[in-house]
C-alpha cells in the first residue's frame, strides 16, 4: 500500500496514470449521467406523494454524495501529504477543492428548488441545510487559505492543517438526520437495512452517482496535470530570473 | 509546567501592559449588543426573545477580533521562535496562550452577559444558564480560534482571512450556546446543551493546540 503510494509520489509517473484514466474517466462519466439523466427524468416513476418534483433528486442526491466524498478525499489527500510529505497528494487535495465547492453548491442550489415546492419554502436552518451550508464554506475557505501564501510548499501544508480540521463536519453532516429530527428526510439509500427506495428510482440515482463520481476524477486528472505544469512552469521562471 | 505557568503570566502581563485587547474585546461586545435594539427596535418581547442569539453571536466576533493578535505579535518581534525553541512542547505552548487568551478574552465576556441580558430583557431564569453556557462555550472559542491565528501567522492582512477559517468553525458552539439560553427561557430543561458545549470545549481542548502547534511550526520555518 505504502509501496503504491511511493510510487506515484512522482509527478512524471502520476501524468502517466493520470493521462491513462482521463479519457475512460470522461466516457463513464458521459455515459453515467447521459443515461441517468435521461432515465431519470424521463422514464423513471413520479412519486406517488410529490409528483415529477422527486425528479430534482436525481441530482441533489448524487451531488450531496459527492459533496462529502469529495471533503473526505480532500482529508485523506491532506493526511497523506502531511505524513509521508507526497508531493502529489498535495495537488490532488488542492484540484479537488473547486469541484467539491461546485458540488455543494449544486447541492444546496437544487435542494432549495426541492424545497420550494415541497416544504414551501426556499431554505430552512434545519441541521442537516446548516451542516452542508458549512461545509460549503470550509471549502470556500480552504481555497481562500491556498491563495493567500507565496509558496506553494508552505500553503500545501497549512490547507491540509485546516482540511483535517474541517473534517471533523462530515459525521456531523452525514448523521445530523439521524440525530436530530428535522425537516429532512433521513437517510434513505445507504442504511443498515438495504435501500429503502424502490429498485425503478435506485438505479437512475446510481447511475447519476457513478457519473458524477467518474467526473470528478476525469476533473481531478486534468486539474492535477495543470498544477503539475504550472509548478514546473514556475520553477523554470525562478530559474531564468536567477 | 513552570514554563506554561510562564508563558500564561507572560501574555497575561502583555496584554494588560498594553491595556487594550481585554478591554477593546469587552468594549466591543458591549456595544455590538448596544446596536441591537436600535437596529430592531426597543420592542421588550423581540429583545428577550433574540437575546441570547444576539449575545452568542457578539461574543463570537468579539473574540474573533482578538485572535489576529493571539500569535501575529510574536510572530512579528521574533519571540514566536523563541517560545518555539523553549522546552515546552508547542502544543503546551499553543494552550498556555489559548488559556491567556481566554482569561483576558472569554472570561470577561462571560461576566459581563449577564448585565447585557438585563438590558436585552430577557427572562431572569435564563441568566444563570447563559452565564454557565459562556463559561463552558468560551473556551471553545479561544481553542478552535488559535488554528485560524496560527494558520494565517505569516500572512499579510491575515485578519480577514481568518475570520473566513474560524466562523465556520465556530457554528456549532453559537447553535448550542444560543440553544441552551432558548431552552432555558422556555421553561426546557437547559442541561443537555450546556453537556455538549462541555463536550465541545473538550475536544476542542485535546485536538485544537495539536492543530495550532502544527500551523506555528510551519509559519516558523
Amino acid at each position: 500500500m505504502t509501496n503504491m503510494l511511493h510510487r506515484f509520489a512522482n509527478p512524471t509517473r502520476f501524468l502517466k496514470l493520470a493521462d491513462a484514466i482521463r479519457p475512460w474517466a470522461f466516457a463513464v462519466a458521459l455515459l453515467g449521467i447521459g443515461v441517468g439523466l435521461v432515465w431519470g427524468l424521463l422514464f423513471s416513476p413520479p412519486d406517488y406523494q410529490q409528483g415529477n418534483t422527486v425528479r430534482i433528486m436525481y441530482v441533489h442526491v448524487p451531488s450531496a454524495w459527492m459533496a462529502m466524498f469529495i471533503y473526505g478525499c480532500m482529508a485523506v489527500a491532506s493526511a497523506t501529504a502531511l505524513i509521508w510529505k507526497h508531493p502529489v497528494a498535495d495537488l490532488v487535495a488542492k484540484a479537488s477543492a473547486p469541484v467539491g465547492a461546485g458540488f455543494t453548491a449544486l447541492c444546496l442550489v437544487t435542494g432549495s428548488l426541492w424545497g420550494q415546492p415541497m416544504w414551501g419554502t426556499w431554505w430552512v436552518w434545519d441541521a442537516r441545510l446548516t451542516s452542508v451550508l458549512i461545509l460549503f464554506f470550509l471549502y470556500l475557505g480552504y481555497i481562500a487559505l491556498w491563495q493567500a501564501f507565496d509558496d506553494p510548499a508552505k500553503a500545501g501544508r497549512a490547507a491540509a492543517i485546516l482540511a483535517l480540521v474541517g473534517a471533523v463536519n462530515i459525521p456531523i453532516i452525514k448523521f445530523s438526520v439521524d440525530w436530530w429530527n428535522t425537516l429532512h428526510q433521513p437517510a434513505s439509500v445507504v442504511t443498515m437495512a438495504g435501500p429503502k427506495i424502490a429498485a425503478s428510482i435506485l438505479w437512475p440515482l446510481l447511475l447519476m452517482a457513478l457519473g458524477f463520481t467518474a467526473y470528478y476524477i476525469a476533473l481531478l486528472c486534468v486539474r492535477v496535470k495543470a498544477e503539475i505544469m504550472a509548478r514546473r512552469a514556475r520553477q523554470l521562471r525562478l530559474l531564468a530570473n536567477t | 509546567m513552570n514554563a506554561f505557568i510562564a508563558v500564561v503570566r507572560r501574555d497575561l502581563r502583555l496584554a494588560f501592559a498594553q491595556g487594550g485587547a481585554a478591554t477593546m474585546a469587552a468594549l466591543f461586545f458591549v456595544l455590538a449588543v448596544t446596536l441591537f435594539p436600535l437596529g430592531v427596535g426597543p420592542e421588550s418581547q423581540v429583545l428577550a426573545r433574540i437575546g441570547g442569539g444576539v449575545i452568542w453571536v457578539a461574543a463570537l466576533l468579539a473574540a474573533m477580533l482578538s485572535l489576529d493578535r493571539l500569535f501575529q505579535a510574536d510572530y512579528e518581534d521574533g519571540s514566536l521562535d523563541l517560545l518555539l525553541l523553549s522546552p515546552l512542547p508547542p502544543s503546551l505552548l499553543v494552550l498556555a496562550k489559548c488559556l491567556a487568551h481566554w482569561l483576558v478574552t472569554g472570561l470577561p465576556l462571560a461576566i459581563i452577559a449577564p448585565v447585557l441580558a438585563l438590558l436585552m430583557n430577557m427572562d431572569a431564569h435564563a441568566t444563570p444558564t447563559l452565564l454557565a453556557a459562556m463559561l463552558l462555550g468560551t473556551p471553545a472559542l479561544s481553542l478552535i480560534g488559535s488554528i485560524g491565528a496560527a494558520l494565517t501567522v505569516g500572512i499579510r492582512r491575515g485578519g480577514v482571512l481568518l475570520s473566513l477559517l474560524v466562523l465556520p468553525l465556530f457554528i456549532p458552539t453559537l447553535i448550542f450556546g444560543a440553544g441552551a439560553v432558548e431552552a432555558a427561557s422556555t421553561g426546557l430543561g437547559a442541561n443537555a446543551y450546556l453537556l455538549i458545549l462541555a463536550a465541545l470545549s473538550m475536544l476542542a481542548l485535546v485536538l485544537a493546540p495539536l492543530a495550532s502547534a502544527a500551523a506555528l511550526k510551519l509559519a516558523a520555518e
